[in-house]
């Protein structure tokens, strides 16, 4: 009898999966090849980074390293908590973008229902290029632009001599800089705030006008009755994810607004981390700020995309 | 289309009326600065407010560009924003076309893209890895640690979804392999897109400030929104744009209107593209929005 055939050792079930699994990859080694550079880049330069935070529980010291450094556990979220300068930076931080909340974010509402008023298409056009222009500038030409206006012989101090008022020192008083930071953003981003109105705006169907007309319900009423609410669960969902965003001040428009004069009432999380880790090397401590934005930016984030989703909304991801 | 009462037609001309004093308002600091950035001091001083040059006076560009870290600011601008793109654009598609494909651990891959959308390390952790790759004041601190957006990532990996796979499916019978497929196949069915998201990484690139603030000392590096602040916010002015531009002109143009032109000229790029810009970004915001 020829026992061969039962002889034969027989791979196990593991073995043949784990070859399978190595085929699959060996087959599809050239798009593995595409993704490895990518796969790099986040791996170098957002998962080490993370690793790095446990710069946070050390008490960094340049010369032996982040190997080397003595551990501390929390002491630097104590003091976190303990300094008057980090409540008052936090403070500025969510007035800033609670302000935001307030007057620039209804602007680009009215702004899309205004334009959406408009019956001269090519009217329509104009004014939208008009006021997208100002999105695509950096934040360096549009504060530049705020300074050489604002400046103590600049043009609005001119026109105030001119009518035989007092000079105002803009850009270093404390109390006009938070109003002067949220009109900045209103001018840049107003207009491209619009687009995801007006996209939901397209979409309402103009049956629904032609019936309101019909039962003899004027502009105001369309509005109020059709429009707005057409546009609820766009308004709804920004929001929400806009305050998942509320530490997201911006780093470079603020950065770049500072001065000693407003600094008590300007500076805001990321800007302090950059003071204090960059600038003064208190590496470990700024770590420790930017991790407590980061997981609190995270919370939010987490809660404003569940909250949108109980709208029956997308979120974010 | 119904007949429009008297209070609609004074409603229609207030709302348009409105719109016409907010462009107005969005329009106005480019054209003021345009006039002021080739007038004379003395113009610029009789009238207070110049909407259009009255002679035109060249001045303040013939100094810019006898400056040299004014010059050096713009080539380095260029070189960053051109071979920033370019890396950004051959990582983000190669990765976005392998995330399509059937490969291992591709839903780990994709969560841990998105989670860094939502948690990053911060400043610090980050600067020192930047450092600790060597990258610190080399302009590729500008350029490898921006490589990937994440979110355009996504955006452009559910674009390659939208192709049809029956294409790559026969060109995969016929032996090409997943690279001959992305770059014969799927990158010329992409163009529009591939051109659009290189404008997004471009404008980024052109108007980024922090990285540059952040990652470069030495002032030969400096990119044109560094030297930008220089000049007009830390009221450097002159001095800002160094001594080879005092030799080439005796007097020298007043700050105001050295400001303006400096203004204009990191502006112009990224007005001559508006066009398109305006076209590609509504249709990414568009995109971003409608996920599958």
């Amino acid at each position: 009898m020829n026992s061969a055939g039962i002889n034969v050792e027989r791979p196990s079930v593991s073995q043949r999966r784990r070859s399978l699994v190595l085929r699959k990859i060996w087959r599809n080694r050239s798009a593995y090849l595409l993704v490895l550079p990518g796969l790099l880049f986040f791996i170098v330069y957002k998962y080490i980074p993370m690793l790095g935070l446990v710069l946070a529980f050390q008490d960094f010291n340049p010369f032996r390293g982040i190997l080397g450094s003595d551990f501390v556990g929390l002491a630097h979220f104590r003091k976190l908590f303990e300094n008057a300068e980090v409540i008052r930076v936090l403070v500025n931080t969510l007035q800033i973008a609670l302000l935001q909340l307030l007057f620039a974010f209804p602007l680009a509402i009215i702004l899309s229902l205004m334009l959406n008023e408009l019956r001269n298409q090519v009217f329509k056009r104009v004014v939208q290029s008009i006021v997208y222009l100002p999105h695509f500038l950096s934040w360096v030409v549009v504060v530049g632009i705020f300074f050489i206006l604002l400046k103590s012989d600049g043009l609005i101090n001119n026109f105030l001599v001119k009518l035989g008022l007092d000079t105002i020192p803009f850009m270093s008083s404390p109390a006009l800089f938070k109003p002067l930071v949220v009109l900045q953003v209103i001018w840049k981003e107003s207009g491209w705030g619009t687009i995801l109105f007006l996209a939901a705006l397209a979409g309402v169907n103009p049956s629904l006008y032609e019936a309101a007309v019909v039962d003899g319900a004027n502009r105001w009423r369309q509005i109020w009755h059709i429009t707005l609410p057409s546009i609820r669960s766009t308004i709804v969902v920004l929001l929400i994810l806009r305050l998942g965003q509320v530490l997201d001040v911006g780093f470079e428009q603020i950065f770049l607004m500072l001065n000693p004069f407003v600094r008590d009432v300007g500076e805001i999380l990321d800007t302090y981390v950059y003071e204090k880790g960059i600038r003064q090397s208190d590496v470990s401590f700024a770590t420790a700020v930017g991790l407590f934005k980061g997981l609190v930016g995270l919370v939010l984030v987490v809660t404003s995309n569940r909250l949108a989703k109980r709208f029956g909304e997308q979120g974010l991801y | 289309m119904h007949h429009r009462t008297w209070a609609e037609r004074i409603g229609d001309s207030l709302n348009v009326f409105a719109l016409v004093l907010i462009s107005l308002v969005m329009l106005f600091p480019f054209v003021y600065i345009f006039a002021v950035s080739f007038s004379s001091l003395e113009d610029v001083l009789r009238n207070q407010l110049l909407l259009w040059p009255k002679h035109w006076v060249f001045d303040s560009y013939a100094y810019i560009f006898a400056s040299k870290p004014f010059l050096t600011s713009l080539y380095v601008s260029t070189f960053v924003t051109v071979v920033g793109t370019v890396v950004n654009l051959a990582f983000t598609a190669s990765m976005a076309y392998g995330l399509t494909r059937d490969i291992y651990g591709k839903k780990w891959i994709l969560l841990s893209v998105l989670f860094t959308l939502i948690f990053s390390a911060g400043i610090i952790p980050t600067y020192m890895v930047v450092k600790e790759t060597g990258l610190l004041n080399s302009l590729w601190s500008l350029i490898l640690p921006a490589a990937i957006n994440p979110f355009n990532l996504i955006v452009m990996r559910q674009f390659f979804l939208s192709i049809p796979e029956d294409i790559s499916d026969a060109a995969l019978i016929d032996g090409a392999t997943e690279f001959q497929i992305f770059r014969r196949i799927i990158l010329p069915l992409s163009k529009p897109a591939l051109a659009a998201f290189s404008l997004f990484y471009a404008v980024a690139h052109w108007n980024s400030y922090f990285s540059a603030i952040l990652y470069l000392n030495d002032p030969a590096k400096w990119t044109i929104q560094v030297v930008l602040r220089q000049i007009v916010i830390a009221n450097e002015g002159v001095s800002a744009l160094g001594a080879e531009a005092r030799q080439v002109m005796e007097n020298p143009p007043p700050p105001i209107t050295i400001q303006m032109a400096a203004i204009m000229i990191a502006t112009v790029p990224i007005l001559l593209f508006y066009p398109f810009l305006q076209k590609h970004f509504a249709k990414g915001v568009m995109l971003g929005s409608v996920k599958e």
